[in-house]
């Protein structure tokens, strides 16, 4: 276990140095001056020169990417150029938002996902098992900003249960909070929820198929103790690569959904920071996006190992 | 016995809802109902009618010629972004697996991971910020977002046709790597790129929607699916109308897509369709 952790942990660093690269050199492609792109034409050479003072644009490029990424290492994440505030406080603000959000639709897709595919796996082939699949293929065509506008539409405008949007602050308590984010979070949940329930579906039919588990049977197990002492653990694996890919699709798509519900989350951030041209807000924001993508591909990584004791011992994939 | 009627009948609903969509962009390039690129206030928020069989926008403009280029849109980004996927994937993922084991299949692989740790919305965000936001720009982020995917199906397609006896036999017949991947290797997994190549389209559609309804995508006056529902949001109260047809284009485009890639997928796995028996 403890090499295997050993090279996950280097290919982790490995990548996340590679993706920092790749931001840091994408944001360098700017044609010009960065700092006379900032801010925009009409600027005066004096400014110019200070906001490149203020960036730290004098320096050699490798020097650059050193201070930047010196920076993220001990959260200075420089100054906003529009908001004149350090970027971190307003990620960190931005973060309360998002975060709790893409959380609590993963949680929901789960927890729909998980009894739903198993019911369609016991019930293959069977009405329940039709009426499932027909629902997630619906489920999957629809864009989650859309049906977002629908629930505004029906939850917000025609019964007023919710507010159409705006978020009133964790201050404000834990309950108002997450009222404000129910709509948004079942937006971004039910799409996923069925990807997730049809994987869920096919890996424990595909895992009940297994020799082990006639075996299982015929040492006298009913079908239903089977699945759940032997099957369901070894269906997990497809499931988990697939809860670890959405957690990178729940964060993008918290990021739109939160224009539906003027959020003030990552999304409104980093869409005002494109068009205010403040690239340190958009570096650094696509930056802890790509961060935690990376993160969690490791954890489901080492989430495989607990579930599958072969991984442990074997090479890593 | 029960799955050669029903294969098909996925594939016909699905192929059915596609081509209408598809039949409705080619249209749109001759004609539609109204011009979209007039806005005739006067007629502005007109429900649907004999005039305007889907009512017009806040601008007075067709909704139904809107959406017919809408499809137009979705259908040129999605299409243009899956073909950037496969002619980059595909040898990317085949020159991976004619090396496998060996440090060219590991650097192709692991630049692979390093792409699919940036999300479509993510890639269309750098891309915006730098060149700032246009249609190009979304077909850009989306096929860049394609190529990892089509490089992972066609290596692991490979790489168990690498195996075979046939495939030894050109080896022993003196034939290269690249020659081998692209007479034997290629026409072989083909099946597999149709199919991945279906559902990227379907989730092409699906992510033009989002990047144009965020502002990252086809700008206006482009019609989009995604910058309807943009305008459509803003009148929700007034309009509701507004921002289900879009909405609704939008769906019945991607499960027919979804509908095909799947009969597909179980009409040409002979291991799906073993299993279902």
């Amino acid at each position: 276990m403890a090499r295997y952790l050993f090279t996950r942990l280097i290919s982790l660093v490995i990548s996340l140095i590679a993706a920092s690269v790749v931001i840091f050199a994408v944001i360098e492609v700017i044609p010009g001056d960065t700092a006379s792109y900032m801010l925009g034409l009409n600027a005066t050479p004096e400014a110019v020169a200070a906001l490149r003072d203020e960036l730290g644009l004098n320096g050699s490029l490798p020097a650059r990417y050193g201070h930047w990424v010196a920076g993220l290492l001990t959260g200075d994440f420089g100054q906003s150029y529009t908001y004149r505030v350090p970027v971190a406080e307003l990620v960190a603000a931005r973060v309360q938002v998002s975060l709790p959000l893409a959380l609590i639709a993963l949680a929901l897709s789960t927890a729909i996902a998980f009894p739903v595919g198993i019911i369609a796996a016991a019930r293959r082939g069977r009405p329940a098992d039709y009426a499932i699949m027909g629902a997630t293929q619906l489920g999957i065509a629809v864009p989650n900003f859309w049906f977002a506008m629908l629930l505004v539409l029906v939850f917000a405008v025609n019964l007023r249960w919710f507010s159409a949007g705006g978020f009133p602050g964790w201050d404000a308590g834990l309950l108002p909070g997450l009222k404000a984010l129910t709509l948004p979070a079942i937006a971004l949940a039910l799409p996923q929820a069925s990807i997730l329930a049809r994987v869920m579906r096919s890996s424990l039919i595909e895992t009940l198929s297994q020799d082990y588990i006639r075996t299982a049977r015929a040492k006298g197990l009913s079908r239903r103790q089977a699945t759940r002492r032997h099957a369901l653990r070894n269906a997990m694996i497809p499931v988990l690569t697939i809860i670890g890919l959405q957690f990178s699709f729940l964060l993008a798509g918290a990021i739109i959904i939160e224009n539906v519900f003027f959020l003030p989350g990552l999304g409104r951030l980093i869409f005002q920071a494109i068009t205010q041209r403040d690239l340190i807000v958009v570096e650094s924001v696509v930056m802890l996006l790509v961060f935690a993508v990376i993160v969690v591909t490791f954890a489901v990584d080492l989430a495989y190992a607990l579930v599958d004791p072969r991984l442990r011992r074997g090479r890593a994939r | 016995m029960r799955l050669s009627v029903r294969f098909p009948v996925q594939i016909l609903i699905g192929g059915a809802l596609t081509l209408l969509f598809i039949g409705a962009a080619l249209v749109s390039f001759f004609w539609t109902p109204y011009p979209v690129e007039t806005l005739t206030i006067a007629d502005k928020l007109a429900p649907p009618g004999p005039q305007h069989w889907l009512g017009t926008d806040h601008f007075g403009r067709d909704t139904l010629s809107m959406l017919m280029v809408g499809a137009r849109t979705s259908i040129a980004v999605a299409v243009v972004a899956v073909g950037i996927g496969i002619l980059l994937g595909v040898p990317l993922g085949l020159t991976a697996a004619a090396n496998r084991g060996g440090w060219l299949d590991e650097v192709i692989m692991r630049a692979n991971d390093l792409i699919f740790a940036f999300p479509a919305l993510v890639i269309a965000i750098l891309i915006t910020a730098v060149f700032g936001p246009s249609a190009t720009n979304a077909i850009l982020a989306i096929g860049i977002f394609n190529v990892p995917v089509f490089a992972r199906v066609a290596r692991g397609g490979a790489l168990s046709l690498w195996t075979l006896d046939f495939i030894m036999a050109a080896r022993v017949a003196g034939k290269g790597a690249a020659r081998i991947s692209a007479e034997h290797i290629l026409p072989n997994i083909a099946n597999l790129l149709i199919v991945q190549g279906t559902i990227q389209f379907s989730l092409g559609i699906l992510a033009e929607a989002g990047l144009s309804y965020v502002g990252l995508g086809a700008q206006p006056p482009t019609p989009s699916w995604g910058r309807m529902l943009a305008d459509a949001q803003t009148m929700i109260y007034t309009a509701p109308r507004l921002a289900i047809l879009p909405g609704l284009s939008i769906v019945a485009m991607v499960l027919g897509l979804n509908l095909i890639g799947d009969g597909l997928r179980d009409l040409l796995d002979p291991r799906v369709r073993r299993a279902r028996g």
